[in-house]
C-alpha cells in the first residue's frame, strides 16, 4: 500500500507546528510524544500503521476552526478521526500530516421529540443515540455492529448501514442537518431540522465523504418511532442457493423485513460454539429474518414469510416467542467476526455489495476461489440488500499468508463488480479498496468524484491517500478537452 | 425561435455538449417542458430536448431496481411499476394543474432534476433518498456515471444525491438508476375536523410520537381549503379536516386505524376514507390542486414539524392568503395575494426570526413579472451559496447547463 510521499520540509517543522497548537489548544491536547502517538497509528484495519506526526484534541468548533485555518495556512494535512473504528484504513495516520481526533466532542446537545430529531456532537456512539431515547420508544435506525464504540461522526464519514438499511437506509437517509469545518477554518451548516435541505444536496454528498470534504463537529439525526414489537424466524436450509431464493421471493412478495442475514456453514459452526445459542448445526446456510411493526401485523407476515420459506425448501423453521430468544439469535449473527476470530489466528473480513439475484452465483464463485487461494473463508451477508461479508481466515505468522488473502479479497471485490455490483457496501474505499477503484469506475467517472475534492479542498490537504487511486492537480482536472472544431453532429435532430 | 437540438441517443447528447462547449453555447435542458415555471427564468442560447432520451433500460421487480431514460414519460414509468404493485415512494407530485398544464405530462427525469416530493416524504423520503445511480454528460464534454444499482454502497463521492434536485445544472443526464418499493396494497386514511391549525398539528405529533402505527403521511387543511376539496366527505364536514393516512397490508391497516381512532379524541374523530376516498384526498394534498383555479403566488415551505403551525399562524397574520400543511406541519402550501414580490420579503423575515437556516422556501408559482423580481429559490449563507458554486463549476465550468436556473451565476473567482 502507497501512500503519499512524505514531505520533509513538513517533517522538519514539526516543532514549529506542536507549538503554534498549544497557542490554539489547551496544552495537554497536543500529543506528540512517541508513546502515546502509538495509540492512534491505526484505526480498525490493523494492517496498516503510522504515526502522525501529533493528534491534535479541540474541544470547541472554533478550536477545529482554528486548527484547520492553520494547517491550511502552511499546507499541513489532516487526517480526521472519530472513534477510529473504520475498517478501511479511513483514519490511518500521515507520517507529515496531523490526527485531528475528535473524541472530546462526545455530548448529546438536543433531544427533540416535536420534531423526531436529536442532536449531537460528533463523538457521541451510535448505540448511545439509541440509549438516550429509548424511554420515550424511540431509536436511531443505522445500526453497524461497531454500534457500541463507533461515533456518530465516523458513521456521517463511512455512511455507515447496518443489518436494518433494507428496510430503514443507512446514514444518508437518517440525518437531517450537519454543521462542518471547511478546510480553511469556515464553518458551514447544512440542513437541520426540517426535511428538505437547500441548494444542492450537501448532506447527502457528506455523508461517505470519507473525511475528504470537512470535518464534521455537529450531526442532526433523525429518529424513528420504535416498533410494538420484533420478531425474528430463523430458516435453515440445505443449500445457499435455497436460502438466497428465499431472501427474492419474501421481496417479489412485496414483503420488506426489517432484516434479513444469510450465514453459511463455517460461519454457524463458528457462532454456535462461541455463544451457544442453538443455531442448527446440520443445516448448509441459516436465514435470520427480522420483522416488526404492530403484534397483529407481525404474525401475518410470520405466516406468509414461514409459507414462502417452505416452499423453497425451508428444512427447519423457528421463530422468537420473546424478547429474549429474538436476541439470542442475533447474538450469534452479531458475534460472528469474533467468533471466526476464535476459529482462526487471523481473519480478514471482505464487504462488497451485489444484486440480489446474484448471490447464489458469487457464493459458488467465491467457494472456488477458496480452492484456487488455498484458504477457507466463512460467509455472512446482509442478503436483503446483497451486501457480502466473506471473511478469509489465514494466518499471518505463515509466509505469505496475508497477502494471498489481501489478494482472495480483491478478487472477491472484482467478483462483485462483475456481477454488477460495488466495491464496498458499508465499509467503505479508504486505503483498503482504494487501489480497485479502477475497477469499478473509468477515469471519467474518477475524475468527477475528484473535482468534488476540488471544490472543497482543492490543495488535497483533508485525508489524502484515501479513495482515490490517483492524486490529480485540479487545474489539470479543470481543463476542457473538446475537439475544436467538430461541428457535424448527425445524430442531433435540428428543428 | 430559439434553436432546439433533439439528441436521439447517448452519443448525440455528448456530441451536443461539445458543440455547446467549441461554441460556447448555453443550453437549456428539457424534457417535456412542464416545470418550467419552478426556478428561475433563464435565457440560454440553445434549448436542448431530451424528450427522445426515452426508454426503460433495465427493471426487476424483486432487486427493487429500475433503470430508466430521463425522457421517459413519469406516467410510462408509474404504469410500469404498478403492474408488479411497485411505485416510486418519494410519490412525485403533479404540480401541471396549478401552471394550466395537463395532468399526467412530465418526465422522470423533471421529477428527479426538480427534487419535489410529496405528501409520503413523511415516511418514505424524498427522490434524495431513492436516486441510487446517475449516468450522464458533464460541462467538460464526458460521459460519467455515478452511484450503483445497489442500495447499499459507499463506493466513492454519492454524485446522485448532489445531481436529485438540481434543475439540470450539473449534467445532462442520460440514465437514472432508481430504487423502487412494493406499494402499500391497502391504505385507509383517518379524518379529524374541527381543529386549529395547532391543534391539529399537536394531533399528528401524538400518532407518530406516542403509537407505533406506519403512519405514510399526515396534512391538515383548514376550513377555507377543506370546502375545496373536491373528495364529498371532506367538503361536506364544512370545518377543518386533518388526514392521517395508514398504508400497508391490510392487517396492518386495520390495526394501526384502530390504535389511532383509540387515540384520537371521540368528538373530532370523523371517520376513515376508503381507498378509493384516500387516494383522491392525497391526490389533491400531494399535488396542491386546491390552488389550481387561481393564479396567485403560490410557495412550498419546507420548516421543522414542531413549528409548523406558529409559522403558519404567524404567516396568516402578516400576508392575506390560503394555507394548509403536509409532512405532519413539515411543509407548508401558502397562497399570498396582493403583494408585489408575491409575499417574498416577509415569507423569508418569518422564517429567519422564527426557525433560522432550518427551513426553504421555494416559489412554485408567480406571475413573470414577481419571478424576475424574487429568488424563487432559499437564498443561501454566503459561505454555503459559495461552496454551492464551487461544486457546480466542479461539473460545469463554462456554465453551459441551464446557467442560472437555481441562483445567479456568480462570475467572480
Amino acid at each position: 500500500m502507497l501512500m503519499p510521499i512524505a514531505d520533509k520540509k513538513m517533517l522538519a517543522r514539526r516543532e514549529e507546528c506542536i507549538a503554534a497548537f498549544k497557542t490554539i489548544l489547551p496544552e495537554e491536547n497536543v500529543i506528540y510524544d512517541q508513546s502515546s502517538l502509538g495509540a492512534y497509528e491505526c484505526d480498525g484495519l490493523m494492517a496498516y500503521r503510522q504515526k502522525p506526526l501529533a493528534v491534535v484534541l479541540p474541544e470547541t468548533v472554533e478550536q477545529v476552526s482554528k486548527v484547520m485555518a492553520y494547517c491550511h495556512s502552511i499546507g499541513l494535512k489532516i487526517v480526521p478521526r472519530g472513534a477510529g473504528t473504520s475498517l478501511s484504513g479511513g483514519a490511518l495516520p500521515l507520517e507529515d500530516g496531523i490526527v485531528l481526533g475528535m473524541g472530546k466532542f462526545n455530548r448529546i446537545l438536543e433531544q427533540d421529540f416535536d420534531n423526531r430529531c436529536v442532536v449531537v456532537q460528533p463523538c457521541v456512539t451510535n448505540a448511545s443515540v439509541s440509549e438516550a431515547v429509548a424511554e420515550r420508544g424511540f431509536y436511531y435506525a443505522p445500526d453497524p455492529s461497531s454500534q457500541i464504540v463507533c461515533s456518530i461522526g465516523g458513521n456521517v464519514a463511512e455512511n455507515a448501514g447496518g443489518v436494518h438499511c433494507l428496510k430503514y437506509g443507512m446514514t444518508s437517509n437518517n440525518i437531517l442537518g450537519l454543521e462542518m469545518v471547511l478546510i480553511d477554518g469556515t464553518v458551514v451548516r447544512i440542513g437541520g431540522k426540517n426535511l428538505d435541505s437547500q441548494a444542492y444536496d450537501m448532506l447527502g454528498l457528506m455523508c461517505g465523504s470519507e473525511g475528504l470534504l470537512g470535518v464534521v463537529t455537529e450531526v442532526t439525526v433523525r429518529i424513528l418511532r420504535a416498533p410494538e414489537t420484533q420478531r425474528a424466524l430463523l430458516v435453515g436450509f440445505n443449500d445457499v442457493e435455497s436460502a438466497g431464493h428465499c431472501v427474492a421471493d419474501v421481496i417479489a412478495a412485496g414483503i420488506i423485513p426489517a432484516a434479513m442475514e444469510i450465514m453459511d456453514k463455517t460461519a454457524i459452526h463458528a457462532a454456535e460454539s462461541f455463544v451457544k445459542v442453538g443455531y442448527p448445526l446440520d443445516v448448509e446456510a441459516l436465514l435470520l429474518i427480522e420483522l416488526d411493526g404492530g403484534v397483529s401485523e407481525v404474525d401475518y407476515f410470520t405466516g406468509l414469510v414461514s409459507d414462502i420459506a417452505k416452499q423453497c425448501g425451508a428444512v427447519s423453521t423457528r421463530q422468537s416467542n420473546s424478547e429474549k430468544e429474538r436476541k439470542n439469535f442475533w447474538a450469534g449473527r452479531k458475534a460472528a467476526f469474533p467468533a471466526v476470530g476464535k476459529i482462526s489466528p487471523d481473519y480478514y473480513c471482505v464487504d462488497g455489495t451485489i444484486p440480489r439475484n446474484m448471490l447464489s452465483r458469487a457464493l459458488s464463485e467465491i467457494s472456488r476461489m477458496a480452492t484456487r487461494f488455498d484458504l477457507k473463508v466463512a460467509n455472512v451477508f446482509h442478503a436483503g440488500d446483497g451486501n457480502l461479508h466473506p471473511m478469509i481466515l489465514y494466518n499471518a505468522d505463515n509466509d505469505g499468508e496475508f497477502q494471498r488473502a489481501e489478494d482472495f479479497g480483491a478478487a472477491i471485490l472484482t467478483l462483485c463488480v462483475d456481477l454488477g455490483g460495488v466495491l464496498t457496501g458499508e465499509h467503505g474505499v479508504g486505503v483498503e479498496k482504494r487501489d480497485l477503484m479502477e475497477l469499478q469506475f473509468s477515469p471519467e467517472d474518477l475524475n468527477q468524484q475528484q473535482r468534488l475534492k476540488c471544490a472543497f479542498d482543492s490543495n488535497s490537504l483533508l485525508n489524502p491517500g484515501k479513495v482515490f487511486p490517483k492524486l490529480h492537480r485540479c487545474a489539470e482536472l479543470g481543463r476542457i478537452h473538446v475537439h475544436r472544431g467538430a461541428t457535424r453532429f448527425p445524430d442531433i435532430e435540428r428543428l | 425561435m430559439k434553436e432546439v437540438w433533439k439528441p436521439i441517443n447517448e452519443t448525440s447528447v455528448k456530441e451536443a455538449v461539445e458543440q455547446a462547449l467549441s461554441n460556447q453555447t448555453s443550453l437549456e435542458i428539457i424534457g417535456h417542458a412542464t416545470k418550467l415555471n419552478l426556478g428561475r427564468m433563464i435565457e440560454a442560447d440553445v434549448v436542448l430536448d431530451m424528450s427522445a432520451i426515452s426508454g426503460v433500460i433495465l427493471y426487476e421487480p424483486e432487486e427493487l431496481i429500475l433503470i430508466v431514460r430521463p425522457g421517459t414519460p413519469l406516467a410510462e414509468v408509474k404504469a410500469l411499476l404498478a403492474e408488479k404493485n411497485q411505485y416510486l415512494a418519494f410519490d412525485p407530485p403533479d404540480f401541471n394543474l396549478l401552471w394550466d398544464g395537463r395532468e399526467g405530462t412530465g418526465t422522470i427525469g423533471g421529477a428527479v432534476m426538480i427534487g419535489a416530493n410529496g405528501s409520503r416524504r413523511l415516511s418514505t423520503g424524498g427522490v434524495r433518498d431513492h436516486l441510487l445511480g446517475v449516468k450522464g454528460i458533464n460541462g467538460f464534454g464526458e460521459v460519467f456515471v455515478a452511484g450503483g444499482r445497489v442500495v447499499k454502497n459507499v463506493t466513492g463521492f454519492d454524485l446522485p444525491k448532489l445531481i436529485a434536485g438540481s434543475y439540470g445544472t450539473l449534467c445532462a443526464a442520460t440514465q437514472l438508476t432508481l430504487k423502487v418499493l412494493p406499494k402499500p396494497p391497502v391504505s385507509a386514511t383517518l379524518l379529524v375536523t374541527g381543529l386549529t391549525d395547532s391543534e391539529a398539528l399537536a394531533t399528528m405529533r401524538r400518532a407518530l410520537n406516542d403509537v407505533s402505527v406506519q403512519i405514510s403521511s399526515a396534512a391538515h387543511l383548514p376550513k377555507q381549503i377543506a370546502l375545496n376539496s373536491r373528495v364529498p366527505r371532506l367538503s361536506a364536514l364544512e370545518d377543518s379536516v386533518s388526514l392521517i393516512r395508514v398504508e400497508g397490508f391490510g392487517q396492518s391497516v386495520t390495526s394501526g386505524v384502530a390504535v389511532l381512532q383509540q387515540l384520537l379524541s371521540a368528538s373530532a374523530f370523523a371517520g376513515v376514507l376508503d381507498q378509493s376516498e384516500s387516494d383522491m384526498a392525497w391526490s389533491e394534498v400531494c399535488n396542491a390542486k386546491f390552488f389550481a383555479s387561481s393564479h396567485l403566488p403560490l410557495w412550498h415551505l419546507s420548516v421543522p414539524p414542531g413549528a409548523g403551525a406558529a409559522v403558519g399562524e404567524r404567516l396568516m397574520q402578516e400576508l392575506a392568503g390560503r394555507i394548509y400543511y403536509d409532512w405532519a406541519g413539515g411543509a407548508i402550501w401558502l397562497e399570498v395575494g396582493g403583494q408585489h414580490d408575491g409575499g417574498e420579503a416577509m415569507i423569508r423575515t418569518v422564517l429567519k426570526q422564527m426557525v433560522g437556516q432550518d427551513s426553504r422556501a421555494t416559489l412554485m408559482r408567480a406571475s413573470t413579472d414577481i419571478r424576475t423580481r424574487v429568488s424563487p429559490l432559499q437564498p443561501l449563507d454566503p459561505s454555503l451559496m459559495m461552496l454551492n458554486e464551487r461544486v457546480r463549476r466542479q461539473f460545469d465550468p463554462q456554465g453551459i447547463f441551464n446557467p442560472g436556473r437555481m441562483y445567479e451565476m456568480n462570475h467572480a473567482n
